[in-house]
């Protein structure tokens, strides 16, 4: 029995080339020069293994039906979609490839299983898909706000206890595989409570922390496409899987470490839990700043820093945040834009909206490059963010944010805050800067606010 | 048994090829990366093709992996090639 008389030897070539060209794309895309060249690299990788697979199929016609009606519909939604929807629309895709390992693992169980081995592989196999799939749709409907569940309502409880209940069922049906064969009625139970599970497994998560279930889910879905290339003895699966589920995994360490959070406190425990310690005394009142006064201590600055955060994002104010910053550059200001890892709703999601307004990436700064020179930025103008410039992480040791790296806005000469009310952010924890010294606050929607600025640099 | 242990050797390789490979990626590049890598995840299709047709219900199954993985497959790349378009250097 040796796994290259399975699928013959020439497919196997062609899967080692797929694999290496696979392995070189991801490489690239890693780079901001080679990134677009990686991702065709990794197109042609998947159009060859997808090419070579296709010569015994057994069923051409139903299977070719299938690749024209995902081509089309994967294609519309990628290219109708708008810029600000693609956090939404990479966690719909993504559970779309759970669900495919979910049909395969479920495929392959009514082709009889051989060993006890490959009952374990399905039941694995079957839950990863089940729960990437089912748990990309509820990150889905989080993102797109058409799903609002609290977390402490009744129905995150029933469905977070059924995730529990799915995951010791799979170890028990892993166990009992090796005692008797498991019966087809036993795996449809398991199938079910896969999918009820996925919905208990990231119902709880709240906004802020989307970003670190968002990578895990995609690291799910190749790890989950890993097992199904170890249920069908195919290496190319095995290849191409585990590489996105070490990129998931590494994205998701990135995110934690960004809100120096553990990831099981962030998965299972959720900042409500977080032992609160002494809460700080506010001091000092909130300066509210009208446009014009901002307009004028902007005139005057000479450099600037905006850090924008997920209320940039619900504004939609990337366009007009962009026109700003071109017209404090022509006016002599040197602009940079300040971005903190887990700012908005996905890894990333700030540098994704500021492409889109066409704000090169080379003025983009992370909290190490921009903190050490802070005292030298004149403004710093802080849009719809709030954790991620709370001075409580540095300053407060009770704090539950206390530890997370953050950009130290408060450093700034001077510090706009724009913001619609004085909510706390995700976190719900109250955010020291406001009441500074140095800052001020601009009250009102972030658009409408910076509008009035480009207006009043126009005039 | 033994052609697993050697399965089991390409995935364990790979996945530590993964994690060398991406351990220092931009921040700019985090969402493509990302969505880049759900792209790749595609590659269930190539099992989806595999599976076996002997009853009505595995044509179905069969049928439905196809299309859904295919949905990942050209989503993924479309919108991850969109999104590395809009980055510019100044």
């Amino acid at each position: 029995m040796n796994f290259i008389e399975n699928i013959s030897s020439f497919q196997n070539i062609i899967y080692i080339a797929s694999s290496i060209l696979f392995i070189t794309g991801i490489k690239m895309l890693g780079k901001e020069d080679t990134a677009v060249k990686g991702n065709f690299l990794s197109a042609f990788a998947m159009f060859i293994a997808v090419s070579i697979t296709l010569i015994n199929v057994i069923n051409p016609l139903l299977i070719l039906i299938g690749i024209g009606i995902g081509a089309i519909i994967g294609s519309l939604i990628a290219l109708k979609v708008k810029m600000t929807s693609i956090p939404e629309m990479v966690a719909l895709f993504n559970g779309f490839g759970g669900l495919a390992t979910f049909f395969i693992a479920w495929s392959e169980f009514n082709s009889l299983p051989a060993n006890t081995f490959q009952y374990v592989l399905i039941m694995i196999t079957t839950f990863i898909g089940g729960v990437t799939f089912s748990g990309s749709v509820v990150a889905y409907g989080k993102l797109s706000e058409r799903l609002k569940v609290d977390k402490s309502s009744i129905i995150t409880k029933i469905f977070t206890t059924i995730f529990y209940i799915s995951l010791i069922y799979l170890i028990y049906s892993i166990v009992i595989a090796k005692i008797f064969t498991p019966s087809f009625d036993f795996y449809s139970i398991l199938l079910i409570l896969t999918l009820l599970g996925g919905i208990g497994f990231v119902i709880p998560i709240g906004g802020g922390d989307m970003p670190v279930v968002i990578s895990l889910l995609n690291s799910f879905s190749g790890i989950a496409a890993a097992f199904a290339g170890l249920l069908l003895l195919n290496n190319v699966l095995i290849v191409a899987g585990s590489l996105v589920g070490a990129s998931g995994l590494i994205l998701t360490i990135i995110m934690a470490k960004a809100m120096n959070r553990s990831i099981g406190n962030i998965l299972f425990v959720g900042y409500a839990s977080s032992s609160s310690g002494p809460k700080s005394e506010e001091t000092g009142e909130v300066k509210p700043i009208n446009v014009s006064d901002a307009y004028l201590i902007l005139e005057n600055a000479s450099s600037v820093l905006v850090i924008p955060g997920y209320g940039m994002a619900v504004a939609q104010a990337q366009h007009v945040v962009r026109e700003l910053g071109e017209l404090l550059e022509t006016n002599g200001t040197e602009v940079k834009y300040g971005i903190h890892p887990v700012a908005g709703r996905m890894p990333g999601h700030m540098n994704v909206l500021l492409a889109e307004a066409n704000v090169p990436y080379d003025v983009l700064v992370e909290p190490d490059d921009v903190n050490p020179s802070m005292d030298s930025v004149d403004v710093a103008v802080v849009i719809g963010a709030n954790d991620v410039v709370n001075p409580s992480a540095t300053e407060e040791p009770g704090s539950p944010i206390y530890g997370m790296p953050i950009i130290e806005a408060h450093n700034a000469r001077t510090v706009f805050v724009l913001k619609r009310s004085m909510s706390s952010g995700f976190a719900g924890v109250q955010n020291p800067l406001f009441f500074k010294e140095n800052t001020r606050m601009l009250f009102g929607d972030a658009k409408e606010s910076i509008g009035g600025l480009v207006a009043e640099f126009k005039e | 048994m033994e052609e697993y242990v050697l399965l089991g050797f390409v995935l364990i390789l790979s996945i530590y090829l993964g994690l060398e490979l991406i351990s220092k990626v931009p921040s700019t590049l985090h969402t493509p990366l990302m969505s880049g890598a759900n792209a790749i995840s595609g590659i269930a299709l190539v099992g989806a093709l595999m599976l076996g047709s002997d009853s009505q219900l595995q044509e179905i199954l069969a049928f439905l992996a196809v299309t859904f993985a295919s949905i990942n497959v050209f989503g993924g790349y479309l919108v991850t090639n969109r999104m590395l378009k809009m980055f510019k250097k100044k």
